[in-house]
């Protein structure tokens, strides 16, 4: 029931800045950190009291001039990488990381060799068979224009 | 007594599609014409009982029969009628029963419009569905039956339905999606009968294109209205959150996209018949695990209405048995398909494969990001995240070179091409995209953006490749209205769907990077300034709707001294569970969308109030309507309402 309470009705509070730079930068963290209680929303979406809480803390950080990374590290040494949306590239998350662009060159290296194999089967297969004798051309040619002026 | 009236036509539904699953199956092996035969009644004889039941349950809504434990979960007496008939699915069990309403109809469907099809490949495909509705109606059954009762003592009223789905998004976005998830079983069903029989020709993929593109099209809808929905539900004006369940349906659809792409190349030019097969294999098999991701409550997000371990279990097995068996099957058999053509470097066919890489690797990318957390955590390496910043690194580079493919497919034609014809083609596009995405930022914004000259650039590449292509035709011809009549439908799908991505890549790229937000303390008179509109709040007042109270603010906007839109946005207390929803007023138009959410009460009479100015975000919606409407545009093609080769065989 909390819970619900918290997710239906949007967090909308009202933080004055004095330089719109910083009110960009407010909102591009809170975007991208992890509410650490609720299900799945960011900081920015969230109207938990402890996402209200960060969002607080995110606005004086701003204000004491911190910069982007102080107050991320801030929040992960407080919460752990469970509040960065996105991970942080290290021995755990090299598969997530580079994983899709392997993914991309395996294959496109696949498309080659399957079309490479292809051609060649492809060669072998259709150059040892014989040709079309006369007569079977002719029924050939025959069967076609049948076809061909059903459809017409 | 009509609860279970609904919970017996449910059971017989289910002896019904055992017995569907096995004997035309029986039939199709043992080429008994009888046992075959049976498959077209027992396929309606299944939907017609799952449509008593589904009825059933909509009448127990209807009449507030709260000794359905269900019901009384789901409604509440002071609800509007199309709210309680639309809670039938708003909740797990309901969902499931919708589900296998829309199976039963698609296996009816595919019954009654599927003349060309022989015989026993028709009793192979409708017992394979069969065999699918067993599982499904099996699951509804043991685990998750609607129709439980609360006897002796039953609630006087219902808990409710969660507030955010009270809307008319919900009404149609679950069936719409349902229709798309369920849809790919019946691509799923003619691969498996195609294996089976052994006859994986060309034909196959003939019968089983319409299929695909209209299950195709109805989750590409589907995706759509979920977005649109909560763009104006949940308050915050996001129209995408990487949530795994937004994810859960893409993933599908990407492989679906994969899926329709491949399949015009295996009935137009005999190739890629095993990669077809798999991928209709995927295309449902990732239906099944995305329902496994919703329903079980595995991943705890905004979705997991409803969470239970035995049930997240059971479709995991379903989905093991299926995935399981097809694959083994997929083994088996594939490796003695031979492709009936050849073809260059340059030509279709190779953009299509390379087509099919770009979207299998994003469907991989999609599961990657939603299962990792998960694992990660299940190899006790702590807990992590993974959400919107990792999926647009990632995302935002495949797409726009996917896009760079997509414009040169265009212009490529089956078989092989030369290079030079390509590039007669594509400079003046190239050029074009290029000068127009650099000069955009520098008129619509304050200078020089690198993602927008991307986004655009991207998009109107797409859109003068087509149009290219399209004049192209015309260059030959006396009489235009001939020519445009003689295109087949399927061609005009192919653009419309194409110029979809383009338009809803202008979209996103613009919303993303033009929109304005503030959120601002306002008292009654005060103004605020976005994007050149004036935002006047003129103060609140309480309003009583059928089972809220809320607190309404009018808020006046003018642009130049002209009034542009009086917007209403509210607050809502539900009576029932006391939940707090925020309901947004939008002012909408092709252009722009000016987006007003009302936040908590502050001090002497001030309210926080969130205001935006969304650039271009219909368009992405509008893509996605295009997309499906291209899909669908390419199944009323006539040469699918031709009789088969077969036919026109034995009539000659």
């Amino acid at each position: 029931m909390l819970l619900s309470s918290f997710l239906l009705s949007a967090a909308i509070d009202v933080y004055k800045f004095d330089d719109p730079e910083k009110e960009k930068r407010f909102h591009q963290l809170a975007f991208e950190l992890r509410c650490p209680k609720c299900q799945n929303q960011n900081i920015a979406d969230s109207n938990a009291e402890i996402a209200q809480d960060l969002r607080t803390k995110i606005y004086q950080m701003l204000n004491a001039d911190k910069n982007d990374n102080e107050i991320v590290d801030y929040m992960v040494e407080r919460y752990g990488d469970f509040v960065l949306y996105e991970p942080r590239v290290k021995p755990q998350t090299y598969l997530l990381w580079y994983g899709p662009g392997l993914f991309l060159l395996l294959g496109l290296v696949v498309v080659v060799l399957i079309i490479r194999s292809r051609k060649k089967a492809y060669n072998d297969t259709h150059n040892h068979e014989p040709s079309l004798s006369n007569s079977e051309a002719k029924a050939l040619d025959a069967l076609l224009k049948t076809k061909q002026g059903k459809k017409q | 007594m009509i609860p279970e009236i609904g919970e017996f036509a449910l059971i017989i539904a289910f002896f019904l599609s055992v017995v569907l699953a096995l004997v035309p199956m029986y039939g199709a092996s043992t080429a008994n014409d009888m046992w075959m035969s049976y498959a077209k009644p027992l396929a309606m004889g299944q939907f017609l009982f799952v449509i008593i039941s589904f009825v059933c349950l909509g009448y127990a809504f209807s009449q507030d029969d709260f000794s359905v434990v269900y019901v009384a979960q789901h409604s509440n007496s002071q609800m509007p009628i199309q709210f309680k008939l639309s809670a039938i699915w708003g909740g797990h069990e309901g969902s499931l029963l919708l589900w296998a309403l829309i199976l039963t109809g698609w296996t009816f469907a595919v019954s009654r419009f599927s003349k060309a099809l022989p015989l026993d490949m028709l009793a192979r495909v409708l017992s394979v569905m069969g065999i699918v509705a067993t599982g499904f109606i099996s699951f509804l059954l043991i685990t998750s039956s609607p129709f439980a009762r609360y006897l002796p003592r039953f609630p006087a009223d219902g808990a409710d339905l969660n507030p955010l789905l009270q809307d008319f998004g919900l009404i149609v976005h679950p069936p719409m999606l349902y229709m798309g998830y369920v849809g790919f079983s019946v691509a799923f069903a003619f691969a498996i009968a195609a294996l089976l029989s052994g006859r994986m020709d060309a034909a196959w993929a003939r019968w089983a294109r319409p299929w695909t593109n209209i299950a195709w099209a109805f989750l590409g809808m589907g995706i759509t209205l979920g977005s649109w929905w909560a763009y104006y539900e949940l308050g915050w004006g996001g129209w995408w959150f990487w949530d795994p369940v937004e994810n859960a349906s893409l993933m599908p659809w990407l492989v679906g996209t994969a899926l329709v792409h491949s399949l015009a190349a295996t009935e137009k030019r005999g190739v890629f018949k095993s990669w077809t097969l798999l991928l209709a294999i995927f295309a449902f098999s990732l239906s099944l695990l995305g329902t496994f991701l919703v329903r079980s409550g595995v991943l705890t997000s905004v979705h997991a209405f409803a969470s239970d371990p035995e049930r997240g279990f059971f479709i995991l097995m379903l989905l093991a048995v299926t995935m399981g068996g097809s694959l083994t099957l997929y083994a088996l058999k594939a490796p003695n398909v031979k492709s009936e053509s050849s073809f260059s470097w340059l030509s279709r066919e190779v953009l299509l494969l390379v087509n099919n890489v770009f979207l299998t690797v994003m469907a991989i990318t999609v599961l990657l990001g939603t299962l990792y957390p998960l694992l990660i955590d299940a190899l006790g390496q702590g807990k992590i995240s993974v959400g919107p910043p990792y999926f647009n690194a990632v995302f935002v580079p495949i797409m726009c070179t996917m896009a760079l493919a997509m414009g040169v497919s265009i212009a490529v034609r089956w078989r092989e091409t030369t290079l030079q014809s390509v590039l007669n083609k594509l400079w003046k596009p190239a050029v074009l995209s290029i000068l127009i995405g650099l000069g955009f930022p520098f008129i619509y914004g304050n200078g020089f953006d690198a993602r927008v000259f991307l986004g655009i650039s991207v998009g109107l590449w797409i859109i003068s490749t087509v149009g290219t292509e399209f004049i192209g035709k015309f260059r030959n011809t006396q009489s235009i209205t001939n020519r445009l009549r003689q295109l087949p439908l399927s061609y005009y799908g192919m653009m419309v769907a194409h110029v979809g991505v383009a338009v809803t890549a202008i979209g996103i790229t613009l919303v993303t990077s033009y929109s304005e937000e503030r959120d601002m303390s306002m008292h009654k008179g005060d103004t605020v300034e976005i994007a050149g509109y004036q935002f006047t709040f003129q103060g609140t007042h309480v309003v009583k709707g059928a089972n809220y109270m809320a607190d309404q603010a009018t808020i006046e906007v003018v642009e130049d001294g002209q009034p542009v839109a009086t917007l209403r946005p509210e607050k809502r207390r539900y009576n029932v569970k006391n939940a707090m929803m925020t309901e947004a007023d939008i002012d909408a138009s092709l252009f722009r969308d000016l987006y007003v959410a009302l936040g908590e009460p502050l001090e002497q009479g001030a309210w926080a109030v969130r205001m935006h100015y969304k650039p271009y975000v219909r368009w992405l919606w509008l893509g996605g309507i295009l997309m499906a409407l291209g899909g669908l545009l390419t199944v009323a093609d006539k040469r699918y309402r031709q009789s088969s080769p077969n036919q026109e065989a034995t009539h000659a």
